[in-house]
């Protein structure tokens, strides 16, 4: 049975609820109207049509657009050998969807990496917490709006009694820079970090006076 | 002769036969070390007290870093937290930002093991939503699945040596280390590098195969097989390593896919599933290999799938070596690969070509495509959703180390500290490729 006939199948018994099947490169999406619905259409899809084998759950971040999220959900079956791809979308405002972790376990961690990285609340997952992330890390990384220089975070300095032999330096590298701006233009540095960027390159200062040298840029200004 | 130094001759230990079923006949018998999550009812009225072990994330048998959080009851594992993360670089973020060829580079660092067989990987799902997966040239398509097999054969060499040391058997190690050495120099005359390859391009390869490297790959496919054989007489009787493996760490044939394992891993519990064979992809319908599966799914069948599997890949490789067609490398259309260098220099069509192909990247389509390859392992899937141009708007990197470990929490409660070791050794991860 091809991967458009199980689909069909799928688009029979819930009618509204799916959009038809989109065919593109002989790999077959389905869009899932209701996000309160995925599991449901989970639960048939492993049950009557052998979808086993949940190959992976993905998040897309449509900034600018509503509704915000997209959750793509990429099935298998290991009788009939057939990919298929539901996807469904989510606002911003409610970011939250029902689990699937009861239809295949290997979605908890699925599930806890868009958390972590797209900031998307999972209803019913036994154990939602960050993943590749540390606890309490305030940002998800994965947004549009999370710029790829990085955030400063809350993270506490490492505590040192006196300055490491080569700090401040002529090796050190300062994110977002003067130097690191000349060598990758394409970095971006938010406006709201110029003021912790100008903080780090001021506590270098302290350590370089703290050692009589002078080396590496000066303090940096915002780039929009 | 008649002297005897060290008085061998006057009490020989007797030398026991240890029983050796074959694979497919093996059933599981239960362990004596491995049920014990309950405790024994003589000690049921002493108070005991759970202790919590953190294991990692800088620890030999976790293979780079991760962090196993343990709750124990004396020596049985009771609870198992696996932390993952200390590698993560954010790779998926840094695709959104440069163009697919720029990309190819970061692919080389997830499995770092492999890293043939994810440049191989991520260009086909470029390929595919190009829609040009159908123009590949033979030869290209022949050179890339040798790719693939050596980088599977590197990688079960280095998941099988280490898996060894981390069990006592040192020799291993340094034995599958002389063989991986010959691919690396295989590497580095194909490539120009011996472990960051970056060979591949959307549409080709960056170079063709240089002079001599059929033969010297053909001299290396003799010697490896040897190598194999060494490996397993080392192995496979071997009394320590198969108390230390069998019946241990065993995953159900339903758990395993429940759990979502791939590769090796979900071959060694008995499911006969590789995408060469059930999604083909490349040239790899030509070929005749055949898919070993284990019966148990303990860590011994974990092993001796990878054994066997390194002998089906050199089998492909002969195959390949003997039917390598001629021709070009490279899809002939200069919106896709980079024109010849002496036509770039004197036309001005290629010139244009070129720098909208190296300032821009190629013009993908808009649309999303899930392409799925058998990486040594297990299923790397890279999924692109392009909005038009150069760049993905989201790639997301289905890693099979990611998958594979999650089972971990489910996996080793009820087993003792010291087959942590054999399990992890068994399931051969990478934390690159895990963290992304």
């Amino acid at each position: 049975m091809t991967a458009l006939a199980l689909a069909k199948q799928l688009k029979a018994h819930f009618g509204d609820w799916l959009s038809e099947p989109i065919e593109f490169r002989g790999e077959v999406t389905l869009l899932v109207s209701d996000m309160e619905r995925i599991s449901q259409v989970c639960v048939f899809a492993k049950t009557q049509l052998g979808f086993d084998y949940l190959v992976d759950i993905t998040s897309i971040d449509n900034y600018g657009e509503d509704p915000r999220f997209t959750l793509v959900y990429h099935l298998y079956g290991y009788q009939h050998l057939r990919y298929l791809r539901l996807k469904s979308h989510i606002s911003e405002e409610k970011s939250e969807v029902p689990t699937v972790t009861g239809v295949w376990r290997t979605a908890d961690w699925h599930e806890r990496e868009i958390y972590d990285m797209m900031g998307v609340r999972f209803r019913g997952h036994p154990d939602l917490r960050r993943i590749l992330m540390w606890e309490g890390y305030p940002y998800f990384p994965l947004r549009k709006d999370f710029p790829l220089a990085g955030k400063s975070s809350e993270m506490p300095e490492v505590a040192f009694s006196a300055p490491a032999p080569m700090a401040g330096g002529p090796f050190v590298t300062i994110a977002g820079g003067k130097d690191t701006i000349s060598r990758e233009p394409r970095v971006r540095i938010p406006e709201t970090d110029a003021l912790e960027m100008n903080a780090r390159v001021q506590r270098r200062d302290d350590i370089k006076e703290a050692h009589g040298r002078a080396h590496g840029p000066g303090p940096v200004e915002p780039k929009n | 002769m008649g002297r005897d130094p060290w008085n061998l001759k006057t009490k020989m230990p007797e030398i026991r036969e240890i029983e050796f079923q074959d694979a497919a006949t093996r059933t599981l018998e239960p362990k004596a070390s491995m049920p014990a999550v309950e405790p024994s009812s003589e000690g049921a009225d002493l108070p005991s007290e759970k202790m919590v072990l953190n294991m990692g994330p800088s620890h030999p048998a976790t293979h780079g870093v991760l962090r196993i959080v343990l709750e124990l009851d004396g020596e049985i594992i009771t609870k198992a937290v696996p932390d993952i993360g200390f590698l993560h670089r954010g790779d998926e973020k840094l695709a959104e930002n440069m163009t697919y060829t720029q990309f190819i580079p970061y692919t080389d660092r997830l499995d770092y093991l492999a890293p043939l067989a994810n440049n191989v990987a991520y260009v086909l799902a470029v390929e595919k939503l190009m829609g040009i997966d159908k123009q590949l040239p033979p030869r290209c398509q022949f050179i890339r699945v040798m790719c693939c097999e050596l980088a599977r054969i590197s990688s079960h060499l280095l998941g099988l040596g280490s898996f060894g040391m981390d069990v006592g058997a040192l020799t291993v190690f340094l034995h599958t280390f002389t063989e991986r050495e010959k691919i690396y120099n295989l590497c580095e005359s194909l490539t120009g590098a011996r472990f960051t390859t970056s060979y591949t391009r959307i549409g080709g390869l960056s170079r063709d195969l240089p002079a001599g490297w059929v033969e010297q790959c053909r001299k290396f496919c003799n010697e490896v097989v040897r190598n194999i054989e060494e490996t397993e007489t080392l192995l496979s009787r071997n009394r320590i390593f198969v108390d230390r493996t069998r019946g241990l760490g065993v995953i159900s044939k339903e758990d395993a896919i429940d759990y979502g394992l791939s590769g090796p891993n979900l071959r060694g519990s008995g499911v006969e599933h590789d995408l060469r064979k059930t999604q083909p992809y490349l040239v790899y319908e030509q070929f005749d290999f055949d898919v070993p599966v284990g019966s148990v799914g303990d860590c011994y069948d974990r092993y001796l799938v990878r054994i066997e599997e390194m002998r089906q890949s050199v089998r492909i490789l002969h195959q390949c070596l003997d039917r390598l067609p001629s021709g070009p490398v490279n899809v002939q259309d200069s919106k896709v690969v980079l024109p010849p260098k002496d036509r770039v220099l004197t036309r001005m069509e290629e010139l244009i070509h070129h720098f909208i192909n190296v300032t821009q990247g190629v013009n993908a389509p808009p649309g999303e495509v899930y392409f799925p390859h058998e990486n040594p392992k297990g299923e790397l899937g890279f999924y692109i959703n392009s909005k038009g141009g150069g760049t993905p708007y989201r790639l997301k990197i289905r890693s099979p180390s990611f998958v594979n470990l999650s089972i971990l929490s489910k996996l080793l409660p009820g087993h003792m500290v010291s087959d942590i070791v054999a399990i992890l050794g068994s399931f051969d991860f990478v934390m690159g490729e895990c963290d992304r």
